[in-house]
């Protein structure tokens, strides 16, 4: 009973750390989904905000980026994967006796399987051959796809978009919600070339989308293309860009801070709850060579040295510290289990956070064991003898 | 021949607060292989002292003492540790046995403090072996408060024995028993001596120093007497005759 009480205080301090990093990695996890979700490495130009008499035009209002200058970035800037220039328009869809109303998005062959590592539930990409031709192809989010084609075989059917026939080369897998609450497989991708033909009549292009080679490559492709448009856009030294350059990352930066904050919050309470723990392991040692002053007077008498007394109370200083490790990882995991079974909250319990715990639950007994031990192995035998 | 223990001219002061104590007081003795050697005084005479220092738990303030041909009167904290473990065999009035342990394990306990050290099997057969020796081969499982206070006493021999030592010092190993287990127990010194090895005892009590075969009185922290045993008891024989005196108040009664 004294013991469990001792061990009380690692318990619930290596049980906090376990579920508190289980929770911490879990959010950080999700958001790392969420970043993978919107494609590798993407940094987004958008056409800019440009002062025309004095009315300002929003973000991807004005065309101020052109075709010409998505080929530039992607022949003059280094380190950049794929390019695909966007236009977008929406349109009322007809395949039969069947129509729908979506986003018709105009890119380049790359979009789907570099920039977005989207995969193709069946068919596959249109050509580099259509994008020259802006032939009449379309590529089916699974939303549109089931919306149009309820029984399936969606791909080599013809399809009508704003009474042009385009016929469908492939269906993409499901995506799901993206983080603003929009339903990314509610879409109809179509060459960029045929998108700004037909369907949006556009010359100048919203958006283009670009994909860095490697994540410690996106800062040099921002700055790269900053420099390149200026000057492609003769922008003086000095004015404001006519384009804006996002990188969707940075606003999950703040997010992954905010949670390590949350963590690293949670883990010095558990912290400190380990190191109470440790002290109440080190009063109950105290406690336990005192009792057994007489125990340690036999174990001299008979030859033990200082040293095997030390020894002895460290390794039930550690013992102690341990099982109680185990029993806060134990809790830890279950306390994490009872969060995402009645809070919902996703958790995830890491192998790192476990056997970390653990360490440093048994370092805990070595430092707070150490001191009673010391003073056990410090005793005079005659005097230990002779203790009532 | 050479004596097991030789004492020459030992001191042993101490300081509480202002007062100076001279417990022992130049003492000088020696004590060869199979002596049963009684060690006697009242309170305060020196002899608890004495037992200390012959026992590697103290040093002296002054003079020499060869264990064995060792002189350990100058040895460290841990050396003697080593000299307890390997040359002597204690046995206390109070038993002093580990009480949530089993016999056998408390048996086990100098030997696990070796610095040579046994395997678990060795270990366990040297154990039941001294156990054997004291007659308690049969009780190994079990824990000290199961077992009388004799079979206790017994226990410690057995402890004591387990490393074979030297030198077998018993303070006042009959005090807590009543006269037939102390006669029981002086029985068991007796053959282990017989057997050769060399006991010390410190006692109080005259009709247990007689199972001895030289006694050595002290009092004021010197050595006042030191004369064998004439007319010597017979363990065997004193239990015989407590035990008739037992029959004979239970006819009586």
């Amino acid at each position: 009973m004294r013991t469990i009480l001792t061990m009380l205080g690692i318990i619930i301090g290596v049980g906090a750390v376990i579920a508190m990093v289980a929770l911490g990695r879990a959010a950080k996890t999700q958001i790392q989904a969420r970043i993978a979700a919107l494609g590798q490495n993407v940094v987004v130009v958008f056409s800019g905000s440009i002062n025309r008499n004095g009315v300002f035009t929003g973000f991807g209002g004005a065309g101020t980026l052109t075709v010409e200058d998505a080929l530039a970035i992607q022949n003059e800037v280094p380190n950049i994967a794929a390019v695909s220039p966007e236009v977008r328009s929406s349109a009322q869809i007809m395949a039969g006796e069947n129509n729908w109303s979506t986003s018709i998005m105009g890119e380049s062959v790359d979009y789907l399987p570099v920039i977005r590592q989207w995969d193709f539930a069946e068919g596959d990409i249109f050509t580099e051959a259509d994008v020259r031709a802006a032939a009449k192809v379309c590529v089916l989010g699974k939303t549109t796809a089931d919306k149009l084609f309820p029984d399936g075989g969606a791909v080599g059917q013809i399809i009508r978009i704003k009474n042009v026939p385009v016929k469908v080369v492939g269906v993409l897998t499901p995506k799901g919600v993206s983080m603003i609450g929009q339903d990314q497989d509610d879409t109809v991708i179509v060459p960029y070339t045929t998108g700004m033909k037909r369907f949006a009549g556009v010359t100048m292009l919203r958006t283009i989308n670009v994909s860095a080679t490697s994540s410690d490559h996106v800062a040099d492709v921002i700055d790269g293309m900053t420099q390149l448009l200026r000057q492609r856009h003769r922008i003086q030294a000095g004015r404001d860009d006519d384009f804006i350059i996002r990188n969707p990352q940075e606003f999950f930066a703040t997010q992954n801070a905010a949670t390590d904050t949350m963590t690293a919050l949670l883990a010095g309470v558990a912290t400190i709850s380990l190191i109470v723990g440790g002290i109440g392991i080190m009063n109950i040692m105290l406690v336990s060579v005192t009792e057994r002053t007489r125990e340690i007077g036999i174990r001299m008498a008979v030859g033990a040295r200082g040293h095997d007394i030390l020894l002895q109370f460290l390794i039930e200083a550690v013992t102690l510290s341990s099982i109680g490790g185990i029993l806060g990882i134990l809790s830890g995991i279950g306390g994490a289990k009872m969060l995402t079974l009645i809070k919902h909250w996703p958790t995830q319990v890491s192998a790192n956070s476990i056997i970390l715990a653990f360490v440093f639950s048994a370092a805990v007994g070595i430092f707070f064991g150490f001191y009673p031990a010391r003073k056990a192995s410090q005793l005079d035998p005659i005097e230990a003898l002779r203790y009532e | 021949m050479k004596p097991i223990i030789k004492l020459e001219d030992i001191h042993k002061t101490y300081q509480t607060g202002e007062v100076e104590v001279k417990a022992v007081r130049g003492v000088s003795l020696e004590i060869h292989l199979g002596e049963f050697v009684a060690l006697m005084g009242a309170s305060g005479s020196g002899k608890s002292t004495m037992m200390n220092i012959i026992g590697c738990l103290d040093h002296p303030t002054g003079g020499h003492y060869w264990l064995d041909g060792i002189d350990v009167s100058t040895l460290e904290r841990d050396e003697l540790a080593d000299i307890r473990n390997q040359k002597i065999g204690f046995v206390f009035q109070g038993f002093n046995l580990l009480s949530r342990t089993s016999a056998l394990e408390n048996v086990e306990l100098p030997m696990l403090y070796t610095r040579q050290r046994l395997n678990g099997e060795s270990l366990r057969d040297r154990a039941i072996q001294a156990l054997e020796t004291v007659g308690l081969g049969d009780r190994a499982d079990h824990s000290p408060n199961q077992l009388s206070g004799g079979q206790q006493q017994r226990v410690a021999i057995a402890r004591a024995l387990a490393n074979h030592p030297a030198l077998l010092l018993a303070d006042e190993p009959t005090g807590n028993l009543d006269t037939r287990t102390s006669a029981e127990i002086m029985g068991v010194f007796q053959k282990l001596n017989e057997q050769g090895i060399t006991i010390v005892m410190v006692t109080h009590e005259l009709d247990v120093a007689q199972y001895t075969k030289r006694m050595i009185v002290m009092r004021d922290g010197r050595v006042v007497s030191d004369t064998p045993v004439v007319k010597r008891l017979n363990a065997e024989d004193e239990l015989r005759k407590v035990q008739q005196e037992q029959q004979a108040a239970q006819l009586a009664g």
